[in-house]
C-alpha cells in the first residue's frame, strides 16, 4: 500500500513537470516555431499599447532572449520563487506560487484566480455527484432489465444527451425554467458560506447541464458494463450458493462494472474542467472557466498561462485521489 | 438504442451482388465484410444516421449553390426586415419566410440558414481531417505500441495517460490564443482552421490508440500469427497483412464515434471565440452570439443548438450501428 502510494506521488510529480513543459512549450516555444520574434512574443504580454521601453523590459524578465533552457528554468523558477516584475511606474512582487502578471490589469494573476476557484469547485464537485449516482443508476437498472422500455427509453435520452453540447442545452435550460416560467430566476453565484440554500437553488441549473452529458455517458458505460459483468461464471457460482440476488448484484456485479467507470471518472475530471469552461460562460459564473475566456478576449496572455497551470495541477491531484479512491475499491491494485 | 438484430435472419437473407459477383457459383462464402453490411442494412436507424451524415456533407460541399437559391450570401445585411427600434426580425419564428427559411439573425439581419450551411464547411472539414489525423497517429503509435512491446509500448502508453489526464479544452484554447495574427505562414481563418485541426487531431489520437494496441496485443498471440512468423514473415509483413486488416473493423467504428466528439469539440472551442472569426459563420461562433440574445431571438440559438445536435446524433447512431453490424457481440 505504501509503495503504491508512494510510486503514485512520484507520477504525480513527474506529471507536474510534463505539464509545466507543455505549457511552456504552447506559450513559448510553438510561438517561436510559427514564427514570431521576441519582441512580437514580448508584446503579448504587455497593455495594449506598449512602448519599446516596456517590450524591452518584459522580454528580459521573461527571458526571451536568452536560450530555450534558460527560459523554461526561468519559467519554473518563477512559479516557486517568486519574481520580480516592474510596469514602469512601480516595482511588484509576485510571491510564490506565483503564476504571472498581467500587464493588462496591472495585477498578479493568481490572487484573482483564487476568487474564482470555489465557484469552479461547486460546479464542478456538485455536478459530478449528479452524474455519478444518476448516470450509475441509470445504467444498472438499464443493464438489468435489458431491453425494457425503460432500458429503450433511458437509452435513447443517453444518445440524446451525448449528442448536445452543453452550452446549448445551459441556453435551453435558462429561456425554459429561468425567462419563459422564471422558477430560477437570475442565476448567479452565493458564497457557500453567506447562505448554503441560496447557494445550491442558483447552482441546480448549471449542476443539471453539467451532469447531463456525463450522466448520459456513464449510464451507457455502466450498462455495457453491468450487462458484462453479470454474464460472468463467478456471478453465476455467487447466485449458485444462494446469495441474495440484491448482494450478487451490489457486491459481485456492481462492484467489479464500477472499476473501469472510475478509472474513466479520473480522466474525465481533466474533460470535466472543459464542460465547467462552458457551463460557466452559459451561465455568466465567474469561475475559472470564465476568467479563461474574458482573458483571451483581452488577449491577456499571462492570465491564460495561470489558469492553465492551475487547471492542470488541478487535474493532476483529481487524478491522485481517484487513484486512492481506486485501491479502496479493487485490492488488486494495491501492490 | 439500435433495434436488435437477429442473427439467424442475417444467415437466411439473400445478397444478391455477392452471388451475380461469384460468376455462376450458387454457393458462395461471404466476407466479413459482407456480413457486415447485410446486418447494417437491416440497422434502420443506422442507416438513417447514414442518410443525415450524407445529406450534410453534401450541404457543406453545395453550400454556395444552395444559398444562391434560397437565403443568399452568408454575409449579406438584410436589416430593412429588422424591427428598426427592438433590431429583431420582424414576424414570427424569428423572421421566418420562404426568401429565409430559418429566419435572420438580429442586429445583423443575415440569413441564419445561408450561416448554418456555410458552418457545415468548417465544422465538417474540421472534424473529417482532424479525426483522419488522430486515427493515422493513433493507429500507427498503437500498433507500434502493441507489436513491439517493451520500453517502446511503456513510453507510448505513458504519453497516452499524460495526453487523457490534460485538460483538453483549456489547452486548446491555450494554444489558439497563443498563435494569433500570423504563424507558419498562415493567417486569418486559414491558420485558425489549421490550428483547430491539428488541436484537435493531436489530442484524440490516444483514444483511437488506446483500443488499437489493446486489439493488437491480443491478436499479436493468435496462431495466424505465430504461423506467419514460424514462416519467415518480417514485422513489416505481419503488421500490414495480418494485423491491420484484422483492425479495420475496430478502427472504422471509433473513426466513425470520434468524429461526433470532434464536431462537439470544434462547436466548443469556436463557442468559446478560438475558432474561426466574424464574419465567417461557424455553428459554435452563431450559438455565442445567440447566448446574450436568447430571450428576445430564441430562434437564433434554436436553429444552431438543433443542427449540432442532429448532426452529432446521426454520427453516433451510425457508429453505434457499424459497431453492432461489425461486432454482434458488443449488443
Amino acid at each position: 500500500m505504501i509503495f503504491y502510494l508512494l510510486r503514485r506521488l512520484a507520477g504525480a510529480v513527474v506529471l507536474l513537470l510534463i505539464v509545466t513543459m507543455a505549457v511552456f512549450a504552447i506559450f513559448f516555444l510553438i510561438p517561436r516555431l510559427g514564427g514570431a520574434t521576441s519582441d512580437q512574443l514580448a508584446a503579448r504580454y504587455v497593455g495594449k499599447s506598449p512602448t519599446p521601453a516596456a517590450i524591452e523590459q518584459v522580454k528580459h524578465s521573461l527571458g526571451l532572449d536568452k536560450s530555450v533552457p534558460v527560459q523554461y528554468g526561468r519559467f519554473v523558477k518563477g512559479i516557486v520563487a517568486g519574481k520580480d516584475y516592474d510596469t514602469g511606474v512601480r516595482k511588484v512582487h509576485c510571491a510564490p506560487p506565483c503564476l504571472g502578471f498581467s500587464f493588462r490589469n496591472n495585477l498578479e494573476v493568481w490572487p484573482r484566480l483564487q476568487d474564482r476557484i470555489p465557484v469552479t469547485l461547486s460546479l464542478a464537485a456538485g455536478a459530478a455527484v449528479i452524474w455519478l449516482l444518476a448516470g450509475v443508476s441509470i445504467g444498472v437498472i438499464s443493464a438489468l432489465k435489458r431491453g425494457s422500455l425503460w432500458d429503450r427509453f433511458s437509452m435513447g435520452f443517453a444518445l440524446a444527451g451525448v449528442s448536445l453540447p452543453p452550452f446549448f442545452t445551459g441556453l435551453v435550460a435558462l429561456a425554459l425554467f429561468s425567462y419563459q416560467w422564471p422558477i430560477f430566476k437570475g442565476v448567479h453565484y452565493v458564497p457557500f458560506l453567506d447562505n448554503p440554500a441560496s447557494w445550491a437553488w442558483n447552482l441546480v441549473l448549471p449542476w443539471l447541464t453539467l451532469a447531463f452529458l456525463y450522466a448520459a455517458l456513464y449510464a451507457r458505460l455502466t450498462r455495457a458494463g453491468m450487462l458484462e459483468t453479470m454474464s460472468e461464471d463467478y456471478i453465476r457460482t455467487a447466485r449458485a450458493k444462494g446469495l441474495r440476488e440484491r448482494d450478487v448484484i451490489v457486491k459481485h456485479g456492481l462492484r467489479a462494472a464500477l472499476t473501469p467507470i472510475l478509472t474513466i471518472f479520473g480522466m474525465d475530471v481533466g474533460l470535466l474542467l472543459g464542460g465547467a469552461i462552458l457551463t460557466e460562460q452559459v451561465y455568466s459564473l465567474n469561475g475559472v472557466g470564465k476568467f479563461a475566456v474574458e482573458a483571451i478576449g483581452q488577449q491577456d496572455l499571462p492570465e491564460v498561462l495561470g489558469v492553465t497551470m492551475i487547471a492542470a495541477i488541478f487535474v493532476i491531484l483529481a487524478n491522485l485521489v481517484v487513484d486512492l479512491l481506486y485501491a479502496v475499491v479493487d485490492p488488486r491494485v494495491r501492490t | 438504442m439500435t433495434a436488435p438484430i437477429e442473427t439467424t435472419g442475417v444467415a437466411r437473407e439473400a445478397h444478391p451482388e455477392a452471388i451475380a459477383d461469384a460468376a455462376g457459383a450458387r454457393i458462395e462464402g461471404r466476407s466479413l465484410g459482407q456480413i457486415a453490411w447485410a446486418r447494417f442494412r437491416r440497422d434502420r436507424v443506422a442507416m438513417a444516421g447514414g442518410v443525415v451524415i450524407i445529406f450534410m456533407v453534401l450541404v457543406a460541399i453545395f453550400a454556395p449553390l444552395i444559398t444562391d437559391v434560397i437565403g443568399g450570401g452568408p454575409t449579406e445585411y438584410h436589416d430593412d426586415l429588422l424591427d428598426p427600434v427592438l433590431n429583431i426580425p420582424t414576424g414570427s419564428f424569428g423572421g421566418a419566410s420562404w426568401d429565409h427559411p430559418l429566419g435572420l439573425e438580429p442586429v445583423n439581419g443575415r440569413d441564419i440558414f445561408s450561416r448554418i450551411c456555410y458552418g457545415a464547411r468548417i465544422s465538417m472539414l474540421v472534424a473529417f481531417l482532424a479525426t483522419l489525423l488522430s486515427v493515422v497517429l493513433g493507429v500507427v503509435l498503437g500498433t507500434v505500441a502493441g507489436y513491439f512491446g517493451g520500453w517502446v509500448d511503456g513510453l507510448i502508453s505513458r504519453a497516452m495517460d499524460v495526453f487523457l489526464a490534460f485538460p483538453l479544452l483549456l489547452f486548446a484554447i491555450a494554444i489558439g490564443s497563443s498563435l494569433q495574427g500570423e504563424a507558419f505562414g498562415l493567417h486569418g481563418d486559414t491558420l485558425r482552421i489549421t490550428v483547430l485541426i491539428f488541436v484537435i487531431g493531436f489530442f484524440s489520437w490516444p483514444y483511437i490508440a488506446r483500443i488499437v494496441r489493446g486489439q493488437t496485443l491480443s491478436l499479436r498471440e493468435r496462431e495466424f500469427v505465430e504461423a506467419a512468423r514460424s514462416l519467415g514473415a518480417t514485422d513489416r509483413h505481419i503488421i500490414f497483412k495480418e494485423l491491420l486488416p484484422n483492425l479495420v473493423g475496430p478502427i472504422l467504428v471509433y473513426s466513425t464515434l470520434l468524429i461526433p466528439t470532434n464536431i462537439l469539440f470544434e462547436a466548443a472551442l469556436s463557442y468559446l471565440g478560438v475558432g474561426v472569426q466574424e464574419p465567417t459563420a461557424s455553428w459554435g461562433g452563431m450559438l455565442s452570439a445567440a447566448t446574450p440574445r436568447y430571450q428576445d431571438a430564441p430562434m437564433f440559438m434554436v436553429v444552431p443548438g438543433v443542427t449540432i445536435f442532429i448532426t452529432v446524433l446521426a454520427f453516433n447512431l451510425l457508429g453505434d450501428g457499424l459497431r453492432d453490424a461489425l461486432d454482434p457481440r458488443s449488443r
